[in-house]
């Protein structure tokens, strides 16, 4: 009984260890960034750092600026893109469908949100590229970043929302067809609202997706540091900034970019809070 | 089936067992005491200052309507509420003795002397021998000869043998709903227990095998103590050497009658048993 | 009247939209299918790369990619397994603990890979001296294959019904062999499609391993060198090497084939599982 008791003692000492370990997990990766960036932070300031406008790490200038707004701009696009046809495809999966077409679309939605992302890039290297090419030279640029993460969040956003819609409970829909409601009216006074807050929790989750995609970014935006003054202007995102110069970054400069990793990693932190506080039990992504 | 026939007889006298033994023998000494027994889950009472002797070698039936803390008290008794979340207990009980409340003893001992059933049939998924093997390797009783003949032993005291023995070793789930409670009766005997909590083992059961385990149960009575849980209060009636009723008031249970079979259900101390009795049977 | 137009003019922005999902699908996948198709064979497959990739094989990068993930899986499993117990079973004994555990490996699921990779660069390549090696990104990808594993591992054990605990507790059994001889067995169905699911996370990643796992191609002779896995394969020779987009496809086509596979298995794996817990 008592080596029993040793065991069962040891294990719960052997799992809570790796549990804290996974807890921590997160705080080691904020502390390394942390730790990373602090040389930077200390010379140049956050403030500085944010709104300059001048990426020249050579000489020692280190404004993120110009990608800040790449990111942006790519971001903002892509999740007006990607929102209204996710969530219409969703709610095709959960009300319009016939079952087989519903069925259907959603594996090739779970299809879709399993491709790699560097799939994605390259699809948009090779095939959007050169159609975007022939009305502007060189053709990468932020409208094709804007339509390859666009198509990246897409399943994200529809499967997300479908799991919202589907946990509307069906006595819902049904009582509003009793009622004599259309199905507009049902879907706008009742199971909307009742799904409001998952969709939101969707569109947030993609935010984040969207911020920090880099391979797509990285291979179909240009990557020129220059803030974009029109859709079809090449851009460099964050994330595409720190790939392209992570391998040859010394001291300082190296230093941005983790300054850089640290920001992203914050902005998704709020995001993904902001998401558990509003989703009712925690978030299945 | 053939239990259920052999049954048959006393259900129609429609006696207590503790009558049809007369004359009595004496008094048996107390197995399990409670008092004060309190139980909250969070800041809700589930049952208050409970204090209820239970004898050796006597079937103690508790009864009274849902919610009053049943479970929860049965729970107590083998210190299952320590896996329930929020939950308090204060007050007293001992088992010979021992006080189990709030005391650092050997958990696994203590279960060992005090088996539990379950309403729902619950055995593990595993095959019928497996079921019965587990809890015996889990207390070190390891040896080959010894672990088989306290299964055929066990499986003949609740009148599976005969049904099982050629398929011990197909999964429990396969059996039929009063066949898996015997089994899961026959899995709490087969550690030799000294106190048997039973809460409503026959609820979830047809009536047949409703009527077979009720059998088995009091059999067991004498050689085993016994707690019931029942709402079948003819069931009570049946088999029960003492009655005891809950009663909520003012939100928490707390016991309202403790009295001998015959005396609780013929000459109620307090209007509200008298009220149950009654009502049950209109 | 007006009501009705409005559910008519949504049913018909609905279809558009699945429609538009299904063209891109068809569109992407017939572009990567239909280039690679003709370039995959045998040779392809076992042939070490040649002229930086524009022509030979991937067999090296397969090996490498199959070292990363299982240097990836190793860690991540008995962690991950370790820890979803301890959440789940273990969790009434500090809950604040448990709530803040849980809401940061919701954080950690979506912290951008390229963040991962940084931190794999300053953790193993520098601090632990790793450098660029297919150590360093395995582990890379198991600090983000992480929190898919203990949430897979959880909802195993949360299927085990409560009874089966109650009964195990009721009959003196130790949390150790309750879980070793119940809740696991229960648990490993789910745990097998996590691990699925977990892989083909893993396989597709490329961002986080461009600067822990290195770009070299070469056959690795320990899980110290350094190696490419297929997916910074098809980043290199699309970006870095003009006239490799024929073997970029090709390579693409078989990362996708292998996905594919990947989500079926996962799926097919969940099926069985749901078919044979509702037979019991
Ligand atoms: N795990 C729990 N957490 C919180 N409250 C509980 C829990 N279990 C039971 N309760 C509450 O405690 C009270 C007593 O419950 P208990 O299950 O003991 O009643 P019972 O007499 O067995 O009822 P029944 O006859 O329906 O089985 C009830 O009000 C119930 O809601
Ligand atoms: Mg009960």
């Amino acid at each position: 009984m008592n080596r029993n008791r040793k065991t069962d003692q040891l294990l719960g000492v052997l799992v809570k260890g790796c549990a804290i370990l996974a807890g921590t997990l997160l705080l080691l990766v904020i502390l390394y960034l942390v730790h990373e960036s602090l040389p930077l932070l200390r010379t140049t300031g956050a403030g500085r750092l944010l709104t300059d406008s001048a990426w020249r790490p050579t000489s020692g200038q280190f404004g993120l600026w110009p990608m800040i707004a790449g990111t942006l701009t790519v971001t903002a696009g892509a999740l007006l893109l990607a929102t209204p046809i996710g969530l219409l495809s969703a709610l095709f999966c959960r009300c319009y469908a016939p079952r087989p077409l519903g069925k259907l679309l959603r594996r090739i939605l779970e299809l879709l949100a399993g491709l790699p992302s560097v799939v994605y890039g390259f699809w948009g290297l090779v095939v959007l590229v050169p159609l975007i090419a022939r009305i502007r030279p060189p053709g990468a640029s932020v409208l094709a970043g804007i339509l390859v993460v666009a198509i990246m969040v897409l399943p994200t956003i529809a499967l997300l929302v479908d799991a919202a819609l589907e946990s509307v409970p069906a006595d819902y829909s049904r009582g509003a067809a009793a009622l004599g409601m259309t199905r507009w009216g049902a879907l706008r006074g009742v199971i909307l609202p009742a799904a409001s807050s998952g969709i939101f929790t969707a569109v947030l989750l993609a935010t984040a997706r969207a911020l920090g995609e880099t391979m797509a970014a990285l291979m179909v935006c240009g990557n020129v540091v220059r803030t974009p003054e029109s859709l079809l202007d090449p851009v460099r995102t964050l994330t595409a900034n720190i790939a392209l110069e992570m391998a040859y970054a010394m001291d300082l400069h190296r230093s941005s970019l983790f300054a850089t990793g640290l920001l992203l990693a914050l902005i998704v932190t709020g995001l993904v809070a902001l998401a558990e506080v509003l989703s009712p039990e925690g978030i299945d992504a | 089936m053939r239990n259920a026939k052999q049954r048959m007889p006393e259900t129609l006298a429609l006696q207590s067992n503790a009558e049809r033994r007369r004359p009595p023998r004496i008094l048996p000494r107390i197995h399990v005491e409670t008092r004060k027994l309190t139980l909250r889950y969070g800041p809700h009472v589930a049952f208050r200052d409970i204090t209820l002797p239970i004898r050796q070698g006597e079937i103690t039936a508790i009864v009274g309507p849902s919610g009053c803390g049943k479970s929860s008290f049965l729970a107590c008794l083998n210190r299952l509420t320590d896996l329930f979340t929020d939950c308090h207990v204060t007050g007293s009980a001992t088992l010979v003795g021992e006080e189990l409340v709030g005391t650092e003893i050997d958990l696994t001992s203590l279960r060992r002397r005090v088996g539990m059933i379950f309403q729902k049939p619950n055995p593990f998924p595993l095959t019928i021998r497996r079921n019965l093997e587990l809890p015996l390797r889990e207390h070190a009783v390891s040896d080959r000869h010894e672990v088989q003949s306290r299964m055929e032993e066990v499986l003949r005291a609740v009148g599976l043998w005969d049904e099982v023995h050629a398929r011990l070793d197909t999964p429990a789930l396969r059996l039929s709903g009063g066949q898996q409670q015997r089994l899961c009766i026959a899995r709490a005997l087969v550690l030799r227990p000294e106190v048997l909590l039973l809460d409503e083992p026959c609820s979830a059961l047809d009536p047949i095998s409703s009527g077979v385990v009720e059998d088995l149960i009091h059999r067991l009575r004498e050689t085993y103590t016994l707690v019931i849980v029942t709402h079948n209060l003819a069931q009570a009636r049946r088999i029960a050497d003492h009655v005891a009723l809950f009663w909520v008031k003012d939100g928490a249970g707390h016991l309202a009658e403790h009295s001998r079979c015959r005396d609780f259900f013929e000459s109620p101390k307090c209007e509200l048993t008298a009220a149950y009795v009654r009502g049950a049977r209109g | 009247m007006r009501e009705s137009r409005t559910d008519r003019l949504l049913e018909l922005a609905c279809w558009c939209s699945a429609f538009m999902v299904l063209a891109i699908a068809g569109w992407i996948l017939f572009d990567v299918m239909g280039h690679g198709f003709r370039r995959v064979d045998l040779n392809f497959l076992l042939g070490s790369p040649i002229d930086a990739g524009r022509q030979g094989g991937i067999a090296p990068i397969l090996v490498s990619t199959v070292l990363i993930l299982g240097v990836c899986m190793t860690v991540a499993v008995p962690i991950g397994v370790g820890a979803a117990v301890a959440l789940s079973e273990y969790g009434s004994e500090g809950r604040r603990a448990t709530r803040l555990i849980r809401a940061s490996l919701d954080v950690l699921a979506g912290i951008p890979s390229i963040v991962f990779g940084l931190f794999g660069n300053a953790l193993f390549c520098r601090a632990l001296g790793m450098g660029f090696s297919i150590a360093s990104g395995g582990l890379t990808l198991a600090c983000m294959a992480l929190p898919l594993v203990i949430r897979s591992t959880e909802e195993g054990l949360r299927s085990v019904p409560v009874e089966y605990r109650h009964a195990a507790a009721a009959l003196g059994m130790s949390r150790t062999s309750t879980l070793v001889h119940l809740l696991l067995p229960a648990a490993t169905p789910g745990l097998l499609v996590g691990l699925v699911l977990g892989i083909g996370r893993a396989l597709a990643e490329t961002a986080a391993l461009l600067f822990t796992s290195g770009y070299v191609s070469r056959w690795p002779t320990s899980i110290f060198d350094s190696g490419r896995t297929l997916s910074v394969h098809i980043y290199d020779l699309s970006m870095n090497v003009p006239g490799g987009d024929g073997n970029s496809h090709a390579s693409a086509l078989v990362l996708v084939a292998l996905l594919i596979g990947i989500n079926l298995t996962a799926s097919l794996m969940a099926n069985v599982w749901l078919r044979r817990r509702i037979r019991t």
